[in-house]
């Protein structure tokens, strides 16, 4: 079945000179197999990262310490009012050189890859967002099911993370999943600094087959896929979490 | 020390010249109230005269400016108080249910004893089985909140509120948000209560409620307790001139 389509592919190329070299090739069928998976692991780090991020950082700006508070709102306006690969730049070509060990030759090594910096960037970018979107979403819980919470006896915490939370997220269920959208896409950005996901290993294709016009169809289309996937995803997940009588 | 004072038992609820400002206008001026043990408290009075207020104070929900509260000898505004250990003896409804509207019943009501007691499940969801049936909502296990209607839900609220097993329960104008048909159900559910021996304390509008279930009834007006007398006195016999022009209005 694979050969068989592999064969039309190659036929493909011959007969109209159109190269989609990646489905018939298995060097570069592997190659751009790796650069999705790279592009899927980074994504999944990320999401579940700044999910994480969303939640603590909306806890905290309920705090009732004002540094804490002050502290939070300057980390969201200092990310959101910077663009994704300004930071992605600051962060690799800013602070990278600084976190670096020497190795036998003395050449500085940096101690952190890519990708790390890449996962770290756009986790603490989409962080921001979730924060406020959570935020929003905490904002819509009545006060009073949190009174209830801790009429019963729960903590701030307590009431936050067993009451006002689970609230919270289905309320910002739908901004949440755009955040998420457009983190996977902004996964692309880390081309910049040579961590080889779907666009930048389509480059290194490219670059070998000259069939640049092929491979941004190529490129196109892995990302509807991709984000069609997350969406019908998310779409489970919201259904999941519908409850009678809470409207969303 | 005065013996007979000694014998006696202390009240459950005792509060001394309580005060609350809500931005600088003071809702709750100096009120003291007692509360027996088993015994079935009435705070009514006209609208915005402290009585929710008081309640919300009694279970630290909200602060006081002055006097004391204390519950069963914890002083509830001593931030040194364990508020936990405050809020197992004391159990609020409110006016608006406030059930958990992600949950589902049998959810909402072992919630709290998993959480912050720590109870094992299996006996938690014994006691809510239980709860739900003392509360004539069998069959309504898995209904979420949004499904029930506004007495169902009120009924929901009194059964989480009882697992957590408390002292004292205090309810906050429990039937005013309901239709005139379900309140009676509600008031069957804390009937049953003060019968049993539940120490209560209602702040309600049911005047017919009050004088048949209340030992003791107290009137407020403008943040003070005007007066205060058992249910039948006060009824028959209300001394204050402000309480005889409330109940000349409501009865």
């Amino acid at each position: 079945m694979m050969e068989a389509l592999a064969r039309w592919f190659a036929d493909l190329h011959e007969r109209t000179g159109i190269n989609l070299v990646v489905f018939y090739d298995p060097f570069d069928a592997a190659r751009f197999f790796r650069g999705v998976l790279l592009t899927v692991e980074m994504a999944a780090l990320c999401i579940v990262a700044s999910v994480l991020i969303g939640a603590v950082g909306a806890w905290l700006q309920g705090s009732r310490w004002r540094c804490v508070r002050a502290l939070v709102n300057a980390y969201v306006e200092l990310v959101r009012n910077t663009p994704s690969m300004i930071q992605l730049y600051f962060l690799f070509f800013g602070l990278g050189p600084y976190i670096a060990a020497h190795n036998a030759h003395g050449q500085a090594e940096p101690l952190i890859s890519g990708f790390t910096w890449a996962v770290v960037c756009f986790s603490f970018y989409t962080g921001a967002f979730n924060t406020e979107t959570f935020r929003a979403g905490i904002d819509a819980v009545p006060r009073q099911t949190e009174e209830a919470a801790e009429s019963l006896g729960y903590t701030r915490l307590g009431a936050y993370l067993y009451v006002v939370l689970p609230l919270a997220l289905r309320i910002s269920f739908p901004a949440l999943s755009n955040n998420l959208v457009n983190l996977i896409k902004m996964t692309s950005v880390a081309y910049a600094i040579a961590v080889p996901e779907i666009l930048y290993v389509s480059n290194q294709i490219w670059s070998d087959a000259l069939n640049v016009p092929e491979m941004m169809n190529v490129v196109l289309v892995s990302y509807v896929l991709l984000v069609s996937g997350f969406n019908a995803l998310m779409a489970r997940i919201e259904r999941r979490l519908r409850v009678p009588g809470l409207g969303c | 020390m005065n013996p007979s004072a000694a014998t006696r038992r202390p009240p459950l609820i005792r509060c001394r010249e309580v005060r609350k400002s809500f931005n600088g206008v003071e809702v709750l001026r100096g009120v003291c109230l007692d509360v027996a043990r088993g015994e079935v408290v009435c705070i009514i009075g006209p609208s915005g005269s402290g009585k929710s207020t008081l309640l919300r104070c009694i279970n630290g929900l909200a602060r006081i400016d002055g006097g004391s509260i204390h519950v069963d000898g914890l002083d509830v505004h001593d931030p040194a108080t364990d508020r936990l250990a405050l809020r197992r003896k004391v159990g609020m409804v409110f006016q608006q249910y406030n059930l958990f509207p992600h949950k589902t019943v049998l959810k909402n009501i072992m919630m709290a004893p998993l959480h912050v007691l720590r109870e094992p499940r299996a006996e938690v969801e014994a006691r809510a089985r239980a709860l739900i049936a003392k509360v004539r909502l069998q069959g309504k296990e898995d209904a979420y909140p949004g499904e029930l209607s506004g007495g169902q839900q009120q009924r929901v609220a009194i059964a989480r509120s009882l697992a957590m097993r408390p002292e004292v329960m205090l309810f906050d104008e429990v039937t005013a948000a309901l239709d005139p048909e379900t309140v009676s159900e509600v008031l069957v559910t804390i009937r049953e209560l003060a019968a049993e021996g539940m120490t209560c304390v209602l702040v309600t509008h049911e005047m017919g409620f009050a004088r048949e279930v209340a030992d003791h009834v107290y009137f407020t007006d403008a943040g003070l307790i005007v007066e205060h007398a058992p249910a039948a006195d006060f009824f028959n016999r209300p001394h204050d001139p402000r309480t005889q022009a409330f109940l000349a209005k409501v009865l």
